[in-house]
């Protein structure tokens, strides 16, 4: 049974159509990459599911629930896209940590704030508090670096500052979690750290969409590939029928583009 | 008149001096922060009036616009503005208390008002410049944790906004404790009104002067308190 259902997603800027019918599914467990050249869409469909854009047309929902539906978007408040929008956690591309918050700040700040909602808060603040630093320590143990709570970011290298994004997005415990080129920003000799990170987040049976253009990786850690270009899913299927037996001539061409690059 | 007696008097024409710059900046700065939304709004019957009155009074001279601050009312009233209505103000205000300093308080509302409007017109491009250069990023990384709009604006974005806008902050502050002085426009006994007095009344001219190290102490422990604010936030880089 799907888990995630992405159904005919449009989306337009101004005169540009970028995503043109998005239809794909994925299940509980899974890993699917995106790939694509640049201008594709694959970083404007990550940016719809996670309600960053709004799209024009389409639905999609999570264990059968809809959460989102172009034709009822606007009746939406405030409070309904957040609770919406916590199904799902996203790593960006540029990290985007909180530069005048240490490491463990930078994991804590959303639970903690998210805990002052809470019916029982006020009686048991000491203890919800002290139960979302232990789980940040974990977290943040979890990608390696233990040793870095009290850093700042600007303390960190590109390949820390990502894994404690990482960390971050897992605070919230997202039932999906989305990558948006997580190693574009990075020099390639700080990419490994990133994708062992991920490696074992999949292992670990973590549901993940992961927009990519780490094509080995791609084809290690994911059980369905998809290829985008021009705003429409091209193919898909599994790492071997997408790089290995691709059917379609703009897969051959791109992936060909990739292997002489 | 010996030095001691002026020092006295310049120091009460300098606790008005410091009166006016305490007040204008405790009220242009909340107004220079309503002033800076409102000319980011994306509603353009609030950004454009907003944008044409930041560029009407940044483009006149403050002293002008304490002028037009002070007598435009009246005018307005009675046509002729023999009786200033901001002379008929008694603020019941107990600073500098001498029989013959009353006539200025109403005055001293006037002032005010100029100077708070003036500055939070300089604030707010400030505020707005320093608001906008904070990346969308930090916004979306707010928004995906399922923090809410004011959420990311006091726990992500305010404290970079500080951060960067705390030197040009800086300037506009040093600058406000010498425009103070443009309150002698309309006769408010602030410090160079009390020596421009004593040059009249005594024929000495050394208090004008003398003003100087007042103004020069007072700027310089303003320099030593914002540098000490700039430092307190570089422990980090935004």
């Amino acid at each position: 049974m799907a888990y995630l259902e992405v159904k005919n997603i449009y989306k337009r800027f101004g005169k540009t159509e970028v995503l043109k019918g998005i239809d794909f599914s994925m299940k509980k467990g899974q890993v699917v990459s995106i790939i694509g050249s640049s201008g594709s869409g694959k970083t404007t469909l990550l940016r719809c599911l996670n309600f960053l854009e709004i799209a024009d047309a389409g639905t999609f929902s999570v264990n059968d629930k809809v959460l989102f539906d172009a034709e009822n978007q606007k009746v939406l408040t405030d409070a309904q896209v957040r609770e919406n929008r916590l199904h799902f956690g996203l790593v960006f591309q540029n990290f985007n940590l909180f530069p005048q918050y240490n490491v463990l700040e930078n994991v804590c700040l959303a639970p903690k704030l998210q805990a002052k909602e809470r019916p029982d808060y006020k009686a048991n603040a000491k203890k919800i508090n002290a139960e979302i630093e232990a789980k940040a320590h974990k977290l943040i143990d979890d990608v390696g670096l233990s040793a870095k709570c009290e850093a700042y970011p600007c303390e960190l290298s590109g390949g820390q500052q990502q894994r404690v994004a990482i960390a971050r997005a897992l605070a919230l415990d997202p039932e999906i979690l989305f990558f948006d080129e997580p190693t574009s920003a990075l020099d390639p000799e700080l990419t490994g750290e990133i994708l062992k990170v991920i490696k074992e987040l999949a292992q670990r049976d973590m549901t993940m969409v992961i927009v990519t253009h780490e094509m080995q990786f791609a084809a290690e850690v994911s059980d369905q590939v998809i290829f985008m270009d021009g705003g429409v899913i091209v193919e898909q299927g599994t790492p071997d029928e997408v790089f290995v037996h691709p059917k379609n001539e703009r897969t051959k061409a791109f992936l060909s583009r990739y292997n002489n690059a | 008149m010996d030095f001691l007696t002026i020092t006295q008097d310049l120091l009460q024409g300098f606790g008005i001096t410091c009166l006016l710059f305490i007040m204008t900046l405790i009220l242009a700065i909340p107004l220079g922060l309503l002033f800076a939304f409102c000319s980011m709004s994306k509603i353009s019957v609030i950004k454009i009036p907003t944008k044409i009155f930041i560029w009407i009074i940044r483009g006149i001279p403050l002293m002008l616009f304490i002028f037009v601050i002070y007598y435009l009312p009246s005018l307005l009233a009675d046509g002729n503005a023999s009786l200033n209505i901001f002379n008929t103000i008694d603020l019941k205000m107990t600073i500098a208390a001498g029989s013959n300093e009353l006539l200025w308080q109403g005055r001293f509302l006037a002032v005010l008002i100029a100077f708070v409007i003036n500055y939070a017109c300089y604030f707010s491009e400030i505020f707005r410049g320093g608001i906008e250069s904070v990346s969308q990023g930090q916004y979306e990384a707010g928004y995906v944790l399922g923090m809410t709009k004011s959420q990311v604006f006091f726990k992500v974005v305010l404290k970079q906004v500080i951060k960067r806008i705390v030197p040009a902050l800086s300037n506009e502050i040093i600058t406000l404790v010498k425009d103070t002085a443009l309150a002698n426009a309309i006769a408010i006994p602030e410090i160079i009104k009390c020596a421009k007095d004593m040059a009249s009344s005594q024929a000495l001219i050394w208090p004008l002067f003398y003003t100087a190290a007042f103004y020069l102490l007072f700027v310089g422990i303003l320099t030593v308190v914002l540098n000490r604010v700039e430092k307190k936030l570089s422990y980090f880089k935004a």
